[in-house]
């Protein structure tokens, strides 16, 4: 076997090979995953632009844009004495960013990746240990200075960036794999480790990091945690609540909690990690994490499917759940629009030979090549018979499931495709699942504002939806060719509205951050969202952690 | 207008997308728990030869066999050829420890199949992405006294004649023989479909011939014996300076100012 004229081939097919990267085990890892994680559309509240998009626009200031936040004066102001400090805090020069220095070194720590929000720090820290972590957030403490902990930088809710000029500390010095145990799969690692290397680092071991998105290769483990990323894996592996183990973290006044556990049981008093994941770093720093890690499944399937309505489509999703059962490890809905769009952008040949008004996306995994194709194909015949499904395709090789894989992933940029895309990621009971898009269709239809992809006097392409069926996670997207005010106003608060109404949720995976704090009482009572400002006192009395984001302060 | 009869000769290999790994003793690359798929050639052939008969009619197009001579397995890559069109398939089962089948014996084989089957054009990958011979198409060519045009990216059937449009260096050369002919395919030549359910259920239900190698005359030894496999040296990884500084003085160290 020459692996030379393989690497040439796979080169040569790239033209039919979409590449959906992390699936595949070679090297190819940062080329082509995009989910709805790192999509190019600036606006909204769920995206990520490449950067190559719309770096040549300079992103205005937050404090600009949003002119009713107002900096809290209860913050003081850096001064030399401050920076002169933190310089003999750090052990290393390399550390430092300081305005005074490299004013366009900030530019990367002070912007967002969805380059709506921009904040004007004038000073990085990246500490290199839990105990620098500590020095310097009980000196800010101490000074009223406001900080922002940032991973990666990859958050869709301007939750990483500072507002007006917190110091931001960045934990990307802090990236070490501390052990991993093969026997219980239990990793330990530095909140800074990048999720890709800690998933090719596990891959060699033969596990998988039990969390993969879109922006695997700059998102900081330490920083999933904090914000609880969900993902693709999350209908099989469950969400970080369950697999991280145990943190390491810093409390703003200096405190450093060592509870990196590494036991799956432990009922000994209040399971106080929980606190930190899904904090969005409003009450302390995660410096590292222990995490159980499952094994690496090493087969495969993936199956994309046309279905005549969303009547089907669940039927579809039980019966997969019944007859897949352990083995199911993605269930994705897109409807026909969705599809129509990635053809029209991309000119791709349709997977299956008629249009259907929904589509759904499954993958298996298992441990077991013969098992699972037995339990698919036995899965197959019965929505074939039963006339569940309409038509489908299974993929021969890898190539097609690559390809496959793309006409869900590539969605946000097919949307994107016009101008831009205004987007929710909202949880939804599955009864009403779909009927959001219905109703805001209908909204639309009755508002006139719809031009197709045809008639470009007006601003709507269309109301579509797709999401991650398996969690009850939709995204609502209405690709527009210009930002306007009127589509703006019909949606919100129309959706948080709608989704309130049926208990939902208004934000599913991508968190609160800056975008989304002041809606988060059409999903969280009153009772519940004191209480979490209690919390938040408790650990951050003075409020230096992260402000001005997450929740109202009252 | 002749009849066509068609032989596709198909290879389950590892899977392209899928790095190949090669074993602790360097004999040979790793394949148990490996994913496998048909070889990518072979998938241009199958869906080359289902195009024919759509462009033509099913009396043109009289027959489409596939045959696969592998492991046990490679019934599951006669099944998706079946899937994407063909009527049918030999498996001719090859033990799965045995070494890897030379060029010759399979183009032996392949010869016998023709003779029997009444094949009047075989078309077939211009290589299988495994080891890269490249010359099964040739050798089953010579051996049938058949005309070949290899490396295909058009094929129209024009008559009792085949027009096939090659890619050479700088453009495209185009040649026509008399059936009967063997052709090898190339990249360009088509998009393959993907296989739909109901025709995944029904290839189920298609005929699937077993033989065994001692139906044939080859001998089973190979003329070649592998030596050694190796890995190409891996990629050094890069290094990090601290400052302008620290880089000039690393380059001079390299001796690259």
């Amino acid at each position: 076997m020459q692996p030379l004229s393989r690497a040439t081939l796979r080169t040569l097919v790239r033209s039919n090979a979409a590449c959906r990267s992390s699936r595949t085990a070679s090297g190819r890892l940062l080329s082509g995953r995009t989910s709805h994680l790192n999509t190019p559309v600036p606006r909204t509240f769920s995206t990520r632009p490449a950067r190559c998009y719309a770096a040549s626009k300079e992103v205005k200031f937050t404090a600009d844009n949003y002119p009713n936040v107002q900096r809290d004066p209860k913050f003081s102001k850096l001064t030399r004495e401050d920076v002169d400090h933190f310089k003999s805090i750090l052990s290393s020069q390399s550390s430092i960013i300081d305005a005074q220095d490299d004013a366009s070194g900030l530019d990367g720590f002070n912007t967002d990746w969805v380059r709506k929000y921009r904040g004007q720090s004038q000073l990085v820290l990246k500490p290199k240990s839990a105990e620098e972590v500590s020095q310097i957030l009980k000196y800010c403490n101490d000074r009223n200075l406001a900080v922002v902990p940032q991973g990666g930088n990859t958050g869709l809710v301007g939750g990483s960036v500072p507002v007006f000029d917190e110091i931001v500390i960045s934990l990307s010095a802090m990236n070490s794999i501390r052990s991993f145990d093969e026997v219980s799969g239990v990793l330990v690692c530095d909140a800074g480790v990048i999720l890709e290397s800690a998933d090719s680092y596990l891959r060699e071991r033969n596990h998988i990091f039990p969390l993969d998105l879109g922006a695997k290769g700059s998102c900081h483990v330490g920083g999933n945690v904090a914000t609880n990323a969900g993902g693709l894996r999350l209908l099989r592996y469950g969400s970080l609540h369950g697999t991280v183990l145990g943190v390491e973290a810093v409390l703003p006044d200096g405190t450093i909690l060592h509870d990196l556990q590494t036991l799956r049981k432990n009922n000994t008093g209040f399971d106080l990690k929980q606190i930190f994941i899904g904090s969005e770093g409003t009450v302390g720093i995660i410096t590292g994490i222990s995490i159980l890690c499952p094994r690496r499944s090493n087969a495969v399937n993936t199956a994309y499917f046309g279905l005549n309505s969303f009547d089907h489509v669940k039927r579809a999703f039980t019966k997969a759940k019944t007859d897949l059962g352990e083995i199911l490890s993605a269930f994705e809905l897109m409807d026909g629009l969705t599809q129509d769009l990635f053809h029209k952008t991309t000119g791709k040949p349709y997977p299956l030979s008629d249009r259907y008004p929904f589509h759904v996306l499954i993958e298996t995994s298992g441990s077991n090549g013969e098992h699972d194709s037995a339990k698919l194909e036995a899965f197959l015949e019965e929505v074939m018979g039963e006339e569940i499904v309409a038509d489908g395709t299974v993929a021969q090789d890898e190539t097609q499931a690559q390809t496959l894989w793309r006409w869900r992933e590539g969605l946000p940029e097919a949307c994107a495709h016009w101008g831009g895309t205004y987007k929710y990621d909202v949880s939804i009971p599955l009864n009403d699942f779909y009927t959001l898009i219905e109703d805001c269709r209908k909204l639309f239809d009755e508002a006139g504002l719809v031009g197709g992809t045809e008639d470009d006097s007006k601003p709507v392409i269309g109301v579509v939806g797709w999401g991650h069926m398996g969690d009850s996670n939709l995204h609502l997207n209405v690709p527009v060719r210009w930002y306007d005010k009127k589509v703006e106003n019909l949606l919100e608060p129309w959706v948080y509205e709608w989704i309130e109404k049926r208990k939902g949720s208004i934000s599913a995976e991508h968190g609160l951050g800056f975008a989304k704090r002041d809606f988060v009482q059409y999903s969280r009572d009153a009772t519940a969202l004191e209480i979490m400002r209690r919390v938040k006192n408790t650990f951050d009395p003075k409020g230096i952690m992260n402000p001005y984001k997450y929740i109202p302060a009252n | 207008m002749s009849t066509l009869r068609i032989l596709v000769p198909v290879k389950r290999v590892i899977d392209y997308a899928v790095k190949p790994r090669v074993n602790k003793a360097q004999t040979a690359v790793e394949i148990a728990g490996v994913k496998h798929s048909m070889n990518p050639f072979d998938e241009l052939s199958v869906e080359e030869s289902v195009r024919l008969r759509e462009k033509h009619t099913q009396k043109t197009v009289e027959d489409i066999l596939a045959i696969s001579i592998g492991p046990p397995k490679a019934a599951d890559t006669l099944r998706t050829a079946m899937a994407m069109g063909c009527d049918r398939s030999i498996h001719v089962e090859v033990p799965e420890k045995d070494e890897m089948l030379e060029p010759l014996q399979v183009a032996k084989i392949l010869k016998e199949v023709v003779d029997k089957e009444g094949s009047n054009l075989v078309i077939l990958g211009k290589q299988s992405i495994d080891d890269d011979s490249s010359q099964t198409g040739q050798m089953l060519a010579g051996l049938l006294g058949w005309g070949q045009a290899c490396g295909a990216s058009e094929v129209a059937l024009d008559g009792e004649y085949l027009k096939v449009t090659k890619e050479v260096d700088g453009g495209t050369e185009t040649v026509k023989g008399k059936l009967p002919m063997v052709v090898t395919t190339d990249l360009r030549l088509n998009e393959p479909r993907y296989a739909s359910l109901p025709n995944i259920m029904k290839a189920k239900k298609k005929k699937l011939e077993k033989k065994k190698l001692e139906d044939f005359q080859v001998r089973a030894e190979n003329r070649l014996k592998n030596l050694k496999v190796t890995e190409p040296p891996p990629r050094q990884g890069g290094g990090k300076v601290e400052d302008v500084d620290g880089l000039i003085s690393k380059l001079k160290e390299l001796g690259a100012l």
